[in-house]
């Protein structure tokens, strides 16, 4: 099959999505003529001219805002964020209005709105560029959190955000960009709320989230050769959770471990974590392991930065953990 | 410009009906029956009325935590609205919004909102809607002199001026925010002089005056159907309650209030109309006759509604 990088994954998705629906725009800092900071909306202009992609001024409140307005009087915008850290001067329009609204209403509201953002450290870009925030939007009623990490899955799980009546957020880390897999060229749409079995195995689960998704796929080579054999489960949606399918897995290996790049702190993998010991306490035979980054900002420097960000290395010696290895 | 008898005595009477809902609602606040916090309306009933006139059903309007008047002069039916006041199931928003949440999309109404200049880039993106429709439909974005200090402010004027967005910006300016001063909380004395810092007209008028208001709109709105962008109107006004009920308004004189309360915009109004020929003492009495009825009825069927019951707690988060 025709394989694509994940910007150009999404790219297409979006290019796709605008030609099926009119009522589609696509508004953002530099995603016009510079075709988005990480190349997402690149060409969309030429095709679809000012109307519909819309360079706006650095006024990320307006951004959202506006297409809390636009949703309700009949448009789906597909919004972007630059980067997911400036999110703290846009949030009231993301977290009181656009995800309460249909609430508050009393469920006279549609509000199709995506907010297309990036996360995640790598860059070297620092402590207001490169945060992974999921948990806050997962904390919050009324909006869904879509963090695909691959190229196949960013295509359809974008083409399912744009189709979806509510206020998604729609996580793109950064580092994932360049990293190319098989899609398909016709338009195909993956469930929210639906986990995807990346590998399939029997001694530990090991539950991960964008790139460390690839991390633990390269762990569970490694420990394969030690005779370990892990299941590494991606949810995907972090907002619809699928518990459902990490439970299965759990209730198989008896084992899990949980890996973001959040800090670990009141990350999504607590969420997890304690929904297993809860759902499914009986079928661990040890205890879980969760790992993220330490309680920190993200820091500049290269040593540090790699320091911060969970690696392979750290996947692998949680699992010999669990495995008793 | 020569506004008809029929629209005269058309706001006049929405004004009324502005000024006997929330007088009922202070009274029903005060009996308890009416949970949580309510921010009332009367004495800036010109502002809603002056600018609803000039809109048509499917025109947007977004309002705020002081909003009852909007929605009654965008057209709000006063039952669904006073059954959500009272939190019942019937209500606007099935007893989940109350009074800083009331909407009816379908009139137009995108909400009242609980949070301060919440409600400007809502507006701004509603119009961004009609123009790329291609409809010429505008937006009235209502907001007070406390939401011209948010930053919001600033992005949706602005974001609405260079996109040339049909949006009406009207500013309420009823001189405090809660207890601060709008003279201690800008430079300047208008705030309608920030609509040069968008390159679009800033008008400012007598808030008590409706038909100053009216015509400020009319022209604002001219020119948003017309495809010329927003107008920022400034209505200098005046609450006659507290903040909210049971504010204990220390930082306001009872002469200011005093000499406020004789230029209630409904007696201007009355005095006019009568002068005018338009109105008699009898019709007065009618229509006051009709609205009392009316929010007789509103309260019957708040007072007579369920409440919703526990297991609707979990509808209307999502849609499937």
């Amino acid at each position: 099959m025709r394989k694509l990088t994940f910007a150009q994954a999404l790219n297409e998705a979006l290019r796709q999505e605008m030609r099926r629906d009119p009522n589609i725009y696509v508004a953002g800092e530099d995603v016009g003529v510079y075709g988005g900071i990480f190349g997402v909306t690149a060409n969309l202009l030429e095709e679809f001219g000012e109307e519909r992609v819309r360079d706006t001024p650095i006024t990320e409140s307006a951004i959202i805002g506006s297409a809390v307005g636009a949703a309700a009087a009949g448009l789906r915008p597909v919004v972007e964020l630059m980067f997911v850290d400036f999110i703290g001067v846009a949030l009231d329009q993301l977290y009181n209005q656009a995800a309460k609204m249909k609430y508050m209403f009393g469920g006279k509201a549609k509000l199709p709105i995506v907010v297309r953002t990036t996360c995640g450290a790598g860059m070297r870009a620092a402590a207001q560029h490169s945060q992974s925030l999921e948990a806050w939007f997962m904390h919050v009623p009324g909006l869904k959190v879509v963090t695909p990490s691959t190229p196949y899955d960013a295509k359809g799980l974008l083409i399912s955000s744009i189709r979806d009546d509510n206020p998604v957020v729609f996580i793109e880390h950064k580092m994932l960009y360049g990293i190319e897999g098989e899609v398909p060229e016709e338009p195909y749409t993956i469930p929210l709320g639906k986990a995807d079995v990346k590998r399939e195995g029997s001694d530990a689960t090991v539950v991960a989230t964008m790139m460390m998704v690839h991390k633990a796929l390269s762990a569970a080579e490694k420990l394969a050769q030690d005779g370990i054999s892990i299941e590494v489960v991606d949810p995907r949606t972090l907002s619809p959770l699928d518990m459902e399918t990490i439970i299965e897995s759990v209730k198989k290996t008896h084992r899990l471990v949980v890996v973001h790049e959040e800090v670990k702190f009141a990350g999504s993998g607590a969420e997890i974590a304690a929904s297993v010991a809860e759902e499914a306490f009986d079928y661990l035979d040890a205890p879980i392991k969760r790992i993220g980054a330490p309680f920190t900002p993200v820091p500049f420097s290269p040593t540090l930065e790699d320091a911060f960000i969970p690696s392979e290395e750290d996947i692998i010696s949680a699992v010999k953990e669990v495995v008793g290895g | 410009m020569a506004i008809e008898k029929e629209l005269l005595l058309d706001m006049y009477t929405r004004m009324k009906t502005i000024r006997a809902f929330e007088t009922k609602v202070a009274e029903l606040f005060a009996a308890g029956k009416i949970p949580g916090f309510v921010h009332l309306y009367a004495g800036e009933e010109a502002v809603a009325v002056g600018v609803c006139a000039n809109l048509r059903p499917d025109d947007y309007i977004t309002s705020t935590h002081r909003g009852h008047g909007h929605l009654i002069a965008k057209g709000g039916d006063l039952k669904l609205m006073m059954a959500e006041l009272f939190g019942k199931r019937t209500g606007y928003c099935k007893g989940k919004g109350g009074s800083m949440h009331i909407a009816d999309v379908d009139l137009g109404i995108l909400g009242a909102n609980g949070i301060v200049g919440g409600g400007i880039p809502i507006a701004t993106g509603a119009a961004l809607a009609l123009k790329y429709k291609g409809t010429d439909g505008v937006v009235a974005c209502f907001f007070g002199d406390g939401a011209a200090n948010q930053g919001t402010f600033h992005e949706g004027l602005n974001m609405a001026s260079i996109w040339k967005l049909p949006v009406v910006f009207v500013c309420e300016n009823n001189m405090y925010a809660i207890s601060f001063s709008q003279k201690k909380s800008m430079n300047v004395p208008d705030i309608a002089e920030r609509a040069k810092a968008y390159d679009i007209p800033g008008v400012v008028v007598d808030g008590n005056d409706v038909i100053a208001v009216y015509e400020a709109a009319n022209e604002a709105v001219k020119r948003a159907r017309a495809g010329e962008g927003p107008t920022l109107i400034e209505c200098k006004t005046y609450r006659h309650r507290g903040h909210f009920e049971g504010d204990p308004m220390i930082y306001r004189s009872k002469e200011e209030v005093e000499e406020w309360m004789k230029k209630d915009p409904i007696l201007r109004l009355e005095k006019r109309l009568m002068e005018m020929g338009y109105l008699t003492e009898e019709d007065k009495k009618k229509i006051e006759a009709d609205i009392n009825a009316r929010i007789e009825e509103a309260v019957r069927f708040a007072e007579e509604s369920p409440f919703p019951s526990p297991d609707e707690l979990l509808e209307d988060v999502y849609t499937e």
